[in-house]
């Protein structure tokens, strides 16, 4: 059991996630219907797209600080352009466009000139954060384009399940990436860069163009973010998403990737995102206050690095 | 909107009423503000009180929306009766408003309008407007014979309680928004620190202000610390809008000359007396209900009515 706990980092987490829904579930009786489970779904979709795309920076150990700010200011770009009169699709395909556009940006920084992550998308949150202001000129746009809010459609599945497209989405988005992570040399390039640099690049592989190529899909799924988000709340806001960066570095920690990269899965980083949201939602039903519920998030969170530094530990 | 009032004619034959305690949820914009800090307190006494459970939950942020979103769906799931709601933003979370109006749960919103105001059951709140206009009557008052030399600390960019009090700061003071007697103006979100920063840039260049207007009093103690630093203190009137007791000695101090209570403690408890009256006989309250503002300053100016600090400190909050 040990073994494939540490052999395989999504199933501490998976575990984890099981023990959470069994005690909510038995110990309220409001967290284990159907549609509450699709809510704490739905609840985690805009962070666990944003993590999707944290954790394959991550994977080659970076880090994205700017990814919220990006998909804010994506939000915002869709809704002011549909209210401008663009087209829905066109709107949409800028937004995501400028999205990827400021992550080549991020990662041509990173690998052009060998900056720290850190330091570069710090940089880019305030830049973007600001740029997303300045655009919105102090306002917030509601939106009601039908395509750009397509992915809060909700559909009943058994005539009692409630799922939305941007489950549906999401759901394709992390099989692509699992598939693309652990059954083609390009998965392979990025564990190998995050895991060793030096000897990724004595390998043969091209690092540079690899981590670039990672940037490349972080900005398209921060794109998708945005799009996801204004599903949710069918509302451009500027001050959005404050703390989604953490909360997606969350995610992924919780998910049991690796922050020193090279080691980690986005299945687990589903999982991760899943476990923040179910312990909101449990911890509200069973009438914890939500500043507790910060502390326990907090309490996992060190728990996840403490579990990932003691499996290195084994390993090594 | 007749189905959403059919529907609730349902639930309260139903709902909550399973365990024969009547559930209350509230949602505020953050849990660490003092202002909805003591709104939840007041909604808290006042459920007791009447034998209704309350459930508070909050934002992380000023403009959470998709936390305020949660929360109302958390609520919803919990089976509440009725929700009191302080949206972040008047227009964002009007779908998971409108999914809970849909179940039959009373909405009332506190202290912010949603925009359209129809999107709530009924709004309990401060009308800002008349508060900034009471304090720009009466820093121009104060202000006697002097030409108004005006300094804006304002709130967030696009709240509509920020625009609603400077406007009517504006109209009270009698100036319009580009007269050149309007020095400058920042936002502040509210924040002490950032006013103080703000306060410090604005006087760079605006050495020659003699009044100022702040959209609350974290703005006005930032803004008043710049003043002083400046040795200006006394120069300058300072008017805010609040009444947070910190406010209120401010006020006694003589840091400021005005400030115009609100009444948190009174939208909460209106608001939880409507949503158990809900549950007992289904009458939803409608409409906009003006919780009231009362300036409160120590000296009297012609022609504006005003409580002393004796008085606010009596009816103070936080």
């Amino acid at each position: 059991m040990k073994a494939l706990v540490l052999r395989t980092p999504a199933v501490g987490p998976a575990l984890a996630l099981l023990a959470a829904v069994l005690i909510f579930s038995l110990t309220t009786d409001t967290f284990a219907t159907a549609d509450n489970l699709s809510l704490v779904v739905q609840q985690s979709l805009v962070i666990g797209t944003l993590a999707l795309g944290q954790t394959l920076v991550i994977l080659t150990s970076g880090i994205d600080l700017a990814n919220a700010a990006i998909a804010v200011l994506g939000t915002l770009l869709m809704a002011q352009l549909v209210l401008g009169g663009t087209s829905a699709p066109l709107a949409l395909l800028l937004g995501i466009l400028v999205a990827i556009g400021i992550a080549a940006i991020t990662g041509g920084v990173v690998t052009g000139i060998s900056l720290p992550p850190f330091i570069v998308t710090l940089g880019m949150l305030t830049i973007v954060t600001a740029a997303a202001r300045i655009y919105a000129g102090g306002q917030s746009y509601p939106v009601t384009d039908e395509l750009l809010t397509f992915l809060g459609t909700r559909q009943y599945l058994f005539g009692y399940v409630e799922v939305t497209v941007g489950m549906g989405l999401a759901l394709v988005m992390y099989l692509i990436a699992w598939y693309a992570l652990t059954r083609t040399a390009w998965g392979r390039h990025v564990y190998a860069v995050g895991n060793d640099i030096e000897a990724a690049r004595l390998s043969g592989i091209k690092v540079r163009r690899t981590v670039l190529s990672v940037y490349l899909v972080a900005g398209l799924v921060y794109g998708i973010a945005a799009w996801q988000a204004l599903g949710r709340v069918p509302n451009a806001d500027p001050n959005a998403f404050q703390t989604g960066n953490l909360d997606s570095i969350t995610a992924v920690v919780l998910g049991g990737t690796s922050l020193f990269g090279g080691r980690g899965s986005v299945l687990g980083t589903l999982v991760g995102a899943l476990i923040v949201a179910v312990l909101r939602s449990g911890l509200t039903q069973a009438g914890i206050d939500s500043l507790y519920q910060d502390v326990a998030t907090g309490v996992l969170v060190i728990v996840a690095v403490a579990v990932d530094r003691f499996s290195r530990g084994r390993q090594a | 909107m007749a189905g959403t009032a059919c529907s609730s004619q349902k639930a309260t034959d139903g709902r909550g009423n399973d365990d024969g305690k009547i559930k209350i949820g509230l949602v505020t914009k953050t849990d660490s503000n003092p202002f909805f800090v003591a709104l939840r307190e007041a909604a808290k006494a006042q459920a007791g009180k009447d034998g209704a459970e309350l459930i508070a939950l909050a934002g992380k942020f000023d403009g959470d929306n998709e936390g305020q979103v949660a929360a109302l769906e958390n609520l919803v799931q919990q089976g509440v009766d009725t929700i009191l709601v302080t949206p972040s933003n008047s227009t964002g979370i009007l779908g998971a408003i409108k999914k809970a109006r849909e179940k039959g749960i009373l909405v009332i919103a506190l202290d912010t309008e949603t925009n359209p105001k129809d999107a709530v059951d009924a709004t309990f709140a401060t009308d800002n407007l008349e508060a900034g206009k009471l304090q720009g009557q009466y820093v121009k008052a104060a202000l006697g014979d002097r030409v108004p030399q005006l300094l804006m600390l304002d709130g967030s960019p696009g709240g509509t309680v920020d625009e609603q009090r400077h406007n009517g700061f504006l109209q009270g003071i009698g100036l319009t928004e580009s007269d050149p007697k309007v020095l400058g103006k920042e936002s502040t979100n509210g924040d002490q620190n950032k006013a103080q920063q703000a306060m410090e840039n604005l006087l760079q260049r605006a050495a020659a202000v003699n009044a100022v207007y702040t959209i609350n009093e974290p703005a006005a103690r930032g803004g008043f610390a710049a003043l002083q630093a400046k040795g200006l203190a006394d120069k300058v009137v300072v008017g805010s809008v609040d009444g947070g007791c910190q406010g209120v000695r401010d006020v006694k101090d003589g840091k400021y000359a005005l400030t115009v209570m609100q009444f948190p403690k009174k939208m909460a408890e209106d608001g939880v007396k409507a949503g158990v009256e809900f549950t007992r006989s289904g009458k939803k309250p409608s409409g906009f209900t003006n919780t009231g503002v009362t300036v409160i300053a120590d000296k009297p100016v012609p022609g504006i009515q005003a409580k002393d600090t004796a008085w606010g400190l009596q009816n103070c909050w936080g």
